[in-house]
């Protein structure tokens, strides 16, 4: 997993609530026994006006000229800002390779849906809970400023304006020291098989049928 | 020891290990696995030369992907076989059971789990799929999961988790004539709305939940996940056990009375505490439409499509846009609303019950001329088999429905079953997401009897009035 540290990146408003993971990546794109290659179809529906599907160039497709994520100024961005509920529906993890994919390294929304909020640390992506009236004083001044930048710095816990104001966040510390480390799961918890297959003896013991 | 809810029950019999900031190691005991969400997790173990810790708590099946129809030519799009044929090779690699395509017992996942008995209460079910809330039903502890905690359970037979907060939802009264698990379902979205159960692990209570089936049951805990809570869950009784008795997975003779003595303890204890409780008066459910792309957007039967005006300031921007996504207008008749197609199957309504509800309303009756296509999707093969010794397929094919072969079909559209764009379904799925069952598809969730109705009216009508 790619590790995150600090990053100095532009910032992209995407300003809807609810913005589900079918949105996000449309389930044509589910067909994939890979994990890469989502970016190009990251909102698809919305980012392009033909239909697509897997294994379409999508340089030839019809761009959404009014999608923002197509706007010229918003070209290379990094730091996604959303609204409420972001990430909510299925569960697929292809939403969060498709934000990673192309180009995202941290998501700020006043509320994540929990399973989105989850897959998103296991890939390296850095979801913000703020406020919802930080989160709107951050779409206004984006509004703003044309160039808007945040720098934000996962072991400070902390994101940076333009004008030097800082916003404090929270993060779990177990998923920080992951994140900040590349640590993959699953190697952390092999540290403790001894301790799995002892609570497994006794479960089973307990219960025979299992 | 103080009185504890269901979810703490489940959680502490679970728990392997727990650091001081509350990051816990939880004991899986079932994992499902479908064509969708695992490729990568297999991928995954193969790569880092880890082979899966028990293999016989897996369970998988090909669902999304799989035709409805003419299944005999196998399947025709070349991206969906390779999924469903790298499932197939994963799983006899490894030695993991599944039920392949061509199977009697193959299914929409969370049909076919509990149908096997593979679903039993006290346990821990994960699946790399939101709807693996519908396990809930049986007091397990049950949630989706995504393909990269897929790798990390059958790694290590565990999940990475931290404890949420334990809302009950307390459903009480006796629903009317027409009124459904679904609607009931649907009026608590509408209630909570869609994030209201975010951080949460739900608990259905109450004298009408108790009242409901395992199918009714099952139904109100898959669509906790829409409410936003990763799982729902209701206590064992005897429905549970009566459901659960004889299936080919659950325990046999001695076995199953030791398990039923165990599962009789699968409630809230009196004085339980739960960080928040909902109230709802089944009797004051009427039968449920979804009016835009969000299912918190859901109105009464004898409702109108809401004036975006009346709403609270944070919803109208939304409304504007979800009523615009579904051409339709503020104040327009709920039942002046025609419909093009109509799906009654998926994961939240393809069980007998909901097959037998929708023919109750079809019999003897014809699908409306505007209707373009009218689908009856059995959720597992089990489940059309036995919808076919009671006779009901008939019902459905002489009113002009298609009875098809069991999958997830149009509940999300990765098949050939799909809705083109501005095309209007009544559909008994879970999701009404832009784009969910086809992209610009106008999707409307309905219970199984109303979704027949519409069927049947060309537009909705209150099954209540019927
Ligand atoms: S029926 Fe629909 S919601 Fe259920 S598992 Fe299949 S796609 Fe998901």
């Amino acid at each position: 997993m790619n590790k995150f540290t600090r990053l100095n990146g532009l910032v992209l408003p995407l300003d809807r609530a609810n913005v589900d993971t079918d949105a996000i990546i449309p389930k044509q794109f589910l067909k994939s026994i890979k994990r890469s290659g989502f970016g190009p179809n990251a909102f698809d529906e919305w980012r392009y006006l033909d239909h697509g599907e897997p294994g379409m160039d999508n340089s030839k497709r019809t761009i959404n000229p009014d999608f923002v994520l197509n706007l010229p100024r918003y070209q290379g961005a990094q730091i996604l800002l959303a609204r409420e509920n972001f990430g909510c529906g299925s569960s697929r993890e292809h939403a969060p390779w498709a934000l990673e994919d192309y180009g995202f390294r941290v998501i700020i929304a006043p509320s994540f849906a929990d399973i989105f909020y989850n897959n998103c640390f296991k890939n390296g992506l850095l979801p913000i809970r703020l406020a919802a009236d930080t989160v709107d004083a951050l779409f206004k001044a984006e509004a703003a400023n044309d160039s808007f930048k945040l720098d934000i710095d996962l072991q400070a816990q902390t994101i940076t304006l333009p004008d030097g104001v800082v916003y404090p966040f929270e993060v779990d510390a177990f998923r920080k020291h992951c994140l900040l480390n590349g640590l993959d799961d699953i190697g952390l918890t092999l540290q403790y098989v001894d301790e799995i297959a002892k609570f497994e003896a006794g479960h089973h013991a307990a219960h025979p049928w299992l | 020891m103080s009185a504890q809810t269901l979810y703490d029950k489940l959680w502490n019999s679970h728990l392997v290990r727990q650091d001081a900031d509350g990051t816990a190691l939880i004991y899986i005991d079932r994992q499902l696995v479908h064509e969708v969400t695992s490729p990568q997790a297999f991928e995954g173990l193969r790569l880092a030369h880890r082979q899966p810790w028990r293999i016989a708590s897996m369970l998988a099946v090909p669902d999304h992907n799989v035709p409805t129809i003419n299944r005999a030519a196998g399947i025709i799009d070349p991206v969906s076989r390779i999924q469903v044929e790298t499932l197939d090779a994963n799983c006899d690699e490894f030695g993991i059971t599944e039920f392949k395509m061509g199977d009697i017992r193959q299914g929409v996942v969370h049909v076919m789990g509990p149908e096997q008995g593979a679903t039993l209460p006290g346990m821990t079910v994960v699946c790399g799929d939101s709807h693996t809330s519908t396990h809930g039903a049986f007091a397990a502890l049950a949630h989706g999961i995504g393909t990269s905690e897929v790798e990390h359970v059958m790694a290590t037979q565990c999940l990475v988790a931290k404890k949420s907060s334990a809302m009950e939802v307390r459903i009480d009264g006796v629903p009317g004539t027409g009124v459904c698990a679904k609607d009931i379902a649907l009026a608590v979205i509408g209630l909570i709305g869609t994030a209201g159960g975010t951080g949460f692990a739900i608990e259905f209570t109450g004298s009408a939940v108790r009242a409901l089936s395992m199918e009714g049951r099952m139904t109100l805990c898959n669509m906790t996940i829409e409410a936003g809570a990763r799982a729902g869950m209701i206590a064992a009784d005897e429905t549970t056990f009566a459901y659960l008795k004889g299936r080919p997975f659950a325990p046999q003779g001695k076995q199953w009375d030791q398990a039923v003595s165990q599962w009789r303890d699968l409630h809230s204890d009196e004085g339980a505490v739960f960080d928040v409780t909902v109230l709802l008066d089944a009797a004051s459910v009427r039968p449920q439409v979804t009016w835009g792309t969000s299912p918190e957007m859901v109105v009464p039967v004898d409702g109108c499509v809401p004036d975006p005006a009346s709403l609270s300031p944070d919803k109208q921007e939304g409304a504007v846009r979800a009523l615009a996504y579904m051409g339709l207008t503020a104040n327009t008749l709920i039942t002046d609303i025609a419909i093009d197609k109509v799906f009654i199957g998926s994961c939240t309504n393809g069980r007998i019950e909901d097959m037998r509800a929708a023919a109750a309303v079809a019999r003897g009756k014809k699908v409306a001329a505007n209707v373009m296509l009218a689908l009856v999707v059995p959720g597992s093969g089990l489940v059309k088999l036995q919808a076919e010794q009671e006779g009901l397929d008939k019902i459905f094919i002489e009113a002009g429905f298609e009875w098809r072969d069991p999958g997830c079909s149009m509940c999300l559209a990765m098949n050939d079953d799909k809705l083109a764009a501005g095309e209007r379904c009544a559909s008994t799925s879970n999701r009404n997401f832009e784009g969910r069952q086809g992209q610009g598809g106008r999707t409307h969730l309905v219970s199984p009897q109303m979704a027949a109705a519409a069927a049947i009216a060309g537009h909705f009508v209150d099954v209540s009035k019927l």
